[in-house]
């Protein structure tokens, strides 16, 4: 990273406190950032990260009140804008034009039915660049951007473009008018590995060109990339700040060392993430308390393949011949960017989709094959937990109806209760809960109420698709963890499926890797991520924007 | 946001509310799929598509055609009375045994129901719908001279109906407090007023009391009440929809991204989110303009207009066939029409449906 | 022990802090709109189940010296042609007119359910089947087949039912058929069937219920309106026939007389007016509280 150059800072904010309605959520919070230099600021939801990001360029809502002893913008004192005092007009001027701002998921970030040349040139016509010179200044923004064929992308929309050209069209956007400093809130979050490494490397070229950077992320990792100095916020407090290395290795606060070890990773296999102490589960096995020992792989993929007739009539193969076995108490994890055919494979082995070809067997007997009616009354063996719990939930019931209507129909009626209730507390959660809709429930609390549901057959294996994909790190890791403690002690085979690879290698006994719709690599976790053999394998492990502190560690 | 396929039309009970949306075709579907270059070069593939998709919209037209031509034919059959005394000019005419019967013959009313109902048929192909019983005329020219002032007042009312909804949504959508919610209590009360009532108070104010307008007009003064009193509660309507759309839109990720960059408030509220609300205010007006030539028989009574209304009133009361067919089908035209019409529309200002058909090929 | 205890695990799942809607904010009873809209409606079902408690006259007595007198103390509304107590005559008329509107709402429905259903239970074909004929039941003009059954069956309540009725189905259809297919393509009825519920009881406790529930809003909205496009066909004379109390018969008796006597067509005019629009007002509101309630 690029020493700062400037003696005085770009921006300086003390003791700067955000109010909603009177209501404060962020209390003083203090920092400079100086040219060239990229400022990381960490948290989870509700951290007040991004109220802080956008009290910046005044576009907290209207009843926001920002106060502060000093909130300016510019190194020269001259010409630095005070934003305490600021109208919406001197904002206006300040952003774009000295502040660019990049948000999360270009899709939603950019106007869906406007081009992105038109997006990139707004800046440019309300900064009076002439009509005529627009165009050319639109494909030189996003060429340095980094986006390929930039005069045929210029009249696309943000929809017709991938993930990763779209999120370069929104840096270019950003950049249009050549700010000084650059404000980034999470501008990787809904981008795969490979992708969230091109940008990142994007941003980093940018530092180097001495502009400045503030990066907002919930990922340790994003923000040890790029940061030189980062802050831990925490509720609306900065719990901890100083330079990056520092604050990663040697953290001080207990928030941010928790933080830190709820990072799954390599490091953290067979240790727990979060502080909760392990989740006592009754050995409640009344339907299976004797599981057979060994028979054999208890879900066993053979060549499936599926495919899809495409709108054009053509056939297009989400999954090719794809096969592995699940042995009984064993995790499986299957990882892989979007469209790599994970989660078909996942629907394929809960029989919800037929494979085009290929088979799967359950328990050594056919599955896949069998008409939906002799299935049914197998279905109890094998449960799935979705990353959308809500929407997995009807929208009428509570949690404890939720659960109840998984119960097997044999649990008399009298027992229900009493189930529902023991599947509750096995997930950490208070017998209250079984009368709380899922609504106002935590996204922590969903997860465990669907994992419940998931458990009520009791069965043999979990299929879990992305579960922890939509918390934050310290829920989830509380979340791996009750998962952890749930197979210790029921036995069950877990066949999970993630994007992240620090979370499939944290969970994982073995792993398969999926790319375009077969299998590329496949053995024990370790050896898939320590001695990559495929190079797509490789391609990810090199992406992941890997903490520096685990060197040191 | 969710992206209207073009036959998604709306629905007229549900005040304010956005049509059940059908998958989305354009974003989300396929997210990653990186067109080749020149994709937006129009390709031969995609005029196939076009050309498909124009044939197969103007196949469902003509069916739908002659379902209603077919509905219409028998219900109006179980009318009671003979067809062979409305063209003799109705029972009280007192017409001789043998005229009737002749009658009878000429048109066919002495023939199976089937028989008829293919002549009928036969007649439709050549676009010969007959002559009116009570009028002596050719259904076409009726309907040709009388059509003239109905689409006046429809298309008047129409504009007047968008010009209410833009005023009011970019005056008053998505800001808060009292001009909000005023902007909005006008819509729901715009919304509510029966044609029959405001008709009446319009016309009781301006023309009686005031005496500001005339009473009967057929001139453009003439049609100052009469399409006020359609088109504001379709405006109110409209501008519930729109507004809800423009309140959704405000909070769009890309709305913050564009202040972002520096643009007012003023410029997002009409470069950016005007375009987004004006959408499901498009998708439903093919439905609007049908329903405004429903309320135009109420309008076209109250303000003794001439027009379609009036003429299908008297038709249906004389049991004269023809007409009632032919004052259908003029209907039914009108609202494939406008449909066809709000389909282009509506492509116009989404450019995401553009490339969904060219893709779909 | 350790700060992080209680993890900051909020049900809020966006960062920034968004002030509540004003519908979240206030419950039905701080909405002074909402209040007024039910008092309305209490009224106007007060006047249908007990109108004696609210006009004393007689609505059909005849008082030809006091025809066409203006609203005075004695008469709110003023007269008719024939005397009779035009406010009498609106609050008799409230049992006529609403079992119209709920008469032809129910049968809108009954008609959409089996629709809608058809064409979201029953299969591809069913569906383009039912897409159709919900696509011709749109382009038929509502007022012709109510002009054409009131020609066959003739004047009468239940023939306006009828009409408005059937003129209503196509949307409601297509709201059901709509509703039933994202249930059914919903991730709650594949994780129902994961857990191997058999499909009839997936479409008894959670297909059916579910694409019923939003429904309500919807019949709120949709007597008001039954009850409108029925008076505007009792306007054009085609209802029931005076000297009966019902809305739609008043207005057309009024209608010869807007120049010299307005008041005839302005009460009952009016009345039908703020009905309609306290059902909006409440059904808007109970959109928005199963908007905000449940996310779907």
């Amino acid at each position: 990273m690029t020493p700062p150059t400037s003696p005085t800072p770009l921006i300086t904010a003390e003791n700067l406190a955000i109010a909603f309605d009177g209501t404060p959520v962020v209390h003083d919070v203090s920092f400079t950032l100086r040219a060239g230099s990229c400022l990381g600021i960490v948290g989870e939801s509700g951290s007040g990260k991004s109220v802080t990001a956008r009290s910046l360029l005044g576009l907290n809502s209207s009843n926001a009140t920002v106060t502060g002893t000093r909130l300016e913008v510019g190194d020269d004192p001259l010409t630095a804008t005070d934003l305490l005092t600021a109208t919406e007009e001197q904002f206006r001027r300040l952003r774009g034009s000295r502040i660019g701002y990049v948000l999360q998921d270009a899709l939603v970030s950019l106007d869906p039915i406007r081009t992105v040349g038109a997006e990139i040139a707004e800046p440019l016509r309300l900064h009076g660049v002439p009509r005529a010179e627009r165009p050319e200044r639109v494909r030189e923004l996003l060429a340095a951007a980094g986006v390929p064929e930039p005069e045929l992308r210029a009249r696309q929309l943000p929809g017709e473009l991938s993930g990763g050209l779209r999120q370069r069209a929104l840096i270019a956007a950003a950049l249009a008018l050549d700010p000084e400093i650059l404000l980034a809130d999470e501008p990787t979050t809904a981008l795969d590995v490979t992708v969230q490494a091109e940008i990142l490397a994007l941003l980093e070229d940018n530092l180097s060109e001495g502009r400045a950077i503030i990066l907002i992320s919930h990922d340790l990792a994003v923000v040890e990339r790029l940061a030189d100095h980062v802050l831990v916020m925490r509720e609306g407090r900065v719990v901890e700040q100083g330079p990056t290395r520092e604050v990663l290795t040697r953290p001080q606060h207990p928030y941010t060392q928790r933080l830190i070890a709820a990072v799954p990773s390599a490091h953290s296999r067979g240790e727990r993430l979060s502080a909760a102490p392990p989740q006592q589960i009754l050995p409640d096995r009344t339907s299976q308390s004797e599981r057979p020992v060994d028979v054999g792989p208890v879900l066993s993929v053979q060549g499936v393949s599926k495919s899809y007739r495409g709108p054009d009539g053509r056939d297009r193969t989400v999954v090719d011949d794809v096969s592995f076995d699940l042995h009984a108490g064993e995790t499986l994890g299957i990882v892989g960017e979007s469209g790599s055919g994970k989660s078909t494979t996942a629907w394929m082995s809960l029989a919800l989709t037929r494979p085009t070809t290929g088979t799967v067997l359950l328990d050594g007997l056919p599955w896949s094959e069998l008409p939906e009616r002799t299935r049914r009354a197998r279905r109890r063996g094998i449960s799935v937990v979705h990353q959308d719990s809500l929407g997995s939930f009807d929208p009428r019931w509570t949690a404890g109806r939720i659960i109840a209507d998984a119960l097997p129909a044999d649990v008399p009626r009298s027992d229900r209760a009493r189930r529902v209730g023991e599947l509750l507390d096995s997930v950490g959660l208070a017998p209250e809960h079984a009368a709380r809709h899922p609504l106002s429930l935590s996204g922590g609390q969903r997860q465990r109420v669907s994992i419940a549901r998931a458990l009520a057959t009791d069965p043999e294996i979990l299929v879990l698709d992305e579960p922890v994909s939509a918390l934050d790190v310290s829920i989830q890791a509380q979340v791996l963890d009750l998962l952890g403690d749930l197979q210790q002690a029921l036995g069950t085979a877990y066949l999970f499926i993630s994007h992240d690879l620090g979370v499939i290698h944290h969970i994982s006994d073995r792993v398969l890797v999926m790319q375009g719709g077969r299998i590329v690599e496949s053995g024990s976790a370790d050896e898939v991520f320590f001695t990559p053999q495929h190079d797509y394998t490789r391609q990810l492990v090199d992406a992941l924007p890997r903490p520096r502190l685990e060197e040191s560690a | 946001m969710t992206v209207k396929t073009l036959d998604s039309a709306p629905d007229p009970t549900a005040v304010g509310a956005v049509p059940a949306a059908t998958p989305g075709t354009a974003h989300g579907a396929a997210p990653e799929v990186i067109p080749p270059s020149g994709s937006l070069q129009p390709s031969p593939a995609r005029w196939r598509a076009l050309a498909r998709r124009a044939a197969a919209q103007l196949g469902s037209a003509i069916l739908l055609l002659w379902a209603v031509a077919t509905i219409v034919f028998f219900l109006q059959h179980m009318v009671p009375g003979d067809p062979a005394l409305a063209i003799l000019g109705g029972a009280s005419a007192n017409p001789p045994q043998e005229t009737v019967q002749a009658v009878r013959e000429q048109y066919g009313f002495d023939q199976p129901i089937l028989v008829q109902y293919v002549a009928f048929l036969g007649g439709l192909l050549h676009l010969d719908i007959g002559e009116s019983y009570t009028m002596k005329e050719s259904v076409l020219a009726v309907i040709g001279e009388q059509i003239v002032p109905t689409l006046q007042l429809t298309a008047t009312a129409l504009l007047i109906a968008w010009g209410i909804a833009l005023a009011l949504t970019l005056a008053s959508a998505g800001r808060s407090g009292l001009v909000g919610r005023i902007g909005s209590a006008i819509e729901v009360v715009f919304a509510a007023l029966p044609h029959f009532w405001l008709g009446v108070v319009l016309l009781v104010v301006f023309a009686v009391v005031l005496q500001w307008l005339p009473v009967v007009d057929g001139g453009p003064l003439g049609l100052i009440l009469p399409s006020l009193t359609l088109g504001i509660p379709l405006g109110g309507f409209l501008a519930q929809v729109t507004r809800d759309e423009f309140d959704a839109a405000l909070r769009e990720p890309f709305v913050l991204s564009a202040r972002s960059r520096g643009a007012t408030l003023h410029d997002v509220r009409w470069r950016h989110v005007l375009r987004h609300a004006a959408l499901p205010g498009i998708a439903l007006s093919g439905w609007g303009l049908g329903s405004l030539i429903s309320g135009a028989v109420v309008v076209e009574v109250i303000f003794s207009r001439q027009g379609i209304g009036q003429v299908l009133v008297s038709a249906v009361t004389a049991q004269d066939l023809p007409l009632v067919v032919g004052v259908t089908f003029v209907v039914a035209l009108v609202y494939v029409v406008a449909n066809l019409l709000t389909d282009l529309a509506y492509v116009a200002v989404d450019p995401r449906l553009r490339t969904s058909i060219g893709r779909a090929s | 022990m350790t700060l992080l205890a209680p993890a900051p695990d909020t049900a809020l799942a966006a960062e920034a802090p968004r002030p509540p809607s004003r519908a979240a904010r206030r419950g039905p009873l701080r909405r002074p709109g909402v209040l007024l809209a039910g008092g309305v409606v209490g009224l106007v079902v007060l006047a249908a189940l007990a109108p004696g408690l609210l006009a004393h006259q007689d609505p059909l007595e005849i008082d030809l010296a006091a025809s066409f007198d203006a609203p005075s103390l004695q008469h709110p509304f003023g007269t008719d042609q024939s005397g009779r107590d035009v406010y009498s005559r609106v609050v008799h008329g409230a049992g006529q007119s609403l079992t119209i509107g709920l008469g032809a709402t129910a049968i809108g429905l009954l008609g959409a359910l089996a629709l809608g259903l058809t064409g979201g239970l029953g299969g591809r074909f069913a569906d383009v089947a039912v897409t159709r004929v919900i696509e011709v039941l749109y382009a038929f003009p509502g007022i012709l087949l109510a002009l054409i059954l009131i020609a066959v069956y003739g004047n009468s309540a239940l023939t306006q039912m009828v009409a408005v009725g059937v003129a209503s189905m196509p949307g409601y259809a297509r709201m059901v058929r709509g509703q039933v297919l994202s249930v059914k393509g919903s991730l709650y009825v594949e994780a129902a069937r994961s857990l191997g519920h058999s499909p009839l009881r997936i479409l008894l406790r959670t297909i059916l219920p579910n694409t019923f529930r939003p429904l309500t809003v919807l019949i709120t909205l949709g007597i008001g309106q039954a009850i409108v496009w029925a008076a505007a066909l009792g306007f054009l004379g085609m209802g029931v026939q005076p000297p009966t109390a019902e809305w739609g018969a008043m207005l057309n008796a009024g209608r010869n007389y807007i120049q010299q006597a307005w008041w005839m067509d302005f009460f009952p005019g009016i009345t039908i007016v703020l009905f309609t629009l306290s059902l909006t007002v409440i059904g808007r509101h109970l959109q928005r509280a199963t908007d905000s309630g449940a996310a779907r």
